[in-house]
């Protein structure tokens, strides 16, 4: 599990003291399908964009809540990273994009059949905010109907 | 910040209809912030499926997270992710 303490006391401290945005009601969809149907969308907070894309913003107060729609099909190692944090090693997903944004592994579940395709674009944003009143009232929502549109069944999140 | 960035977009996406899960890297985060559905994972901040270059060891962690889509609520469900 990852621990608080691999922060500076400075983070720890701030995370500490945050106020953590509670979903109140837990909203809850069941899966409708067999897996081995299913359209898999990811999403992974890790920062990652293509090399044509806008870099995400690392002065933003409050942090970038934009995110980049990243083709299914890339090729992960053309992926460009652009998180801001240096609170954590960036070193094992620069080296293995897969390690936070499972790119190559989800069309590896659809060549094994543990799934049945993945969705035409995933999501990526870089982490690091901490206003999330404009993740949650814009894109939080505008995530859900490109998931939607792509007919997606199911999405694995990724932080990191 | 990143567990509960991407705790409220699968929240956004629950609403939709579409089924979620999350790796969790920190329990006290996600017992406060409430994902519908979590794992936690043993792996430290930036390495959330385990480690680069062992796509044996990240399919695992995508294994585990498939698993905890077939459990039944009530929500918030959270579950423990074991090497």
């Amino acid at each position: 599990m990852g621990s608080l303490d691999e922060f500076s006391l400075g983070v720890q401290l701030f995370l500490r003291a945050y106020p953590w945005r509670r979903i109140e009601p837990v909203p809850w969809a069941a899966r409708r399908k067999p897996l081995a149907q299913c359209r898999l969308g990811l999403v992974s907070s890790a920062g990652f964009a293509l090399p044509s894309q806008a870099p995400f913003g690392r002065s933003i107060l409050g942090g970038d809540v934009s995110f980049r729609l990243v083709p299914g099909d890339v090729d992960s190692k053309t992926l460009v990273n652009h998180h801001r944090s240096d609170s954590f090693d960036h070193s094992g997903m620069l080296r293995d994009v897969n390690v936070a944004f499972p790119i190559d592994r989800a069309r590896e579940m659809v060549q094994s059949g543990r799934i049945g395709s993945v969705a035409n674009h995933h999501v990526s944003f870089m982490g690091s905010i901490t206003a999330t009143g404009r993740l949650i009232k814009r894109s939080a929502p505008e995530v859900a109907e490109h998931f939607k549109r792509d007919q997606v069944d199911i999405a694995l999140l990724v932080p990191v | 910040m990143c567990s509960q960035a991407v705790s409220l977009v699968a929240a956004e996406l629950e609403r939709g209809g579409i089924a979620t899960v999350s790796i969790q890297l920190l329990r006290f985060v996600a017992e406060r912030v409430r994902p519908p559905r979590g794992l936690t994972v043993p792996f430290r901040h930036g390495y959330p499926l385990d480690a680069p270059d062992q796509p044996r060891r990240q399919h695992a962690v995508l294994d585990a997270m498939l698993e905890v889509l077939d459990l039944s609520g009530p929500p918030p469900v959270l579950r423990e992710f074991s090497p």
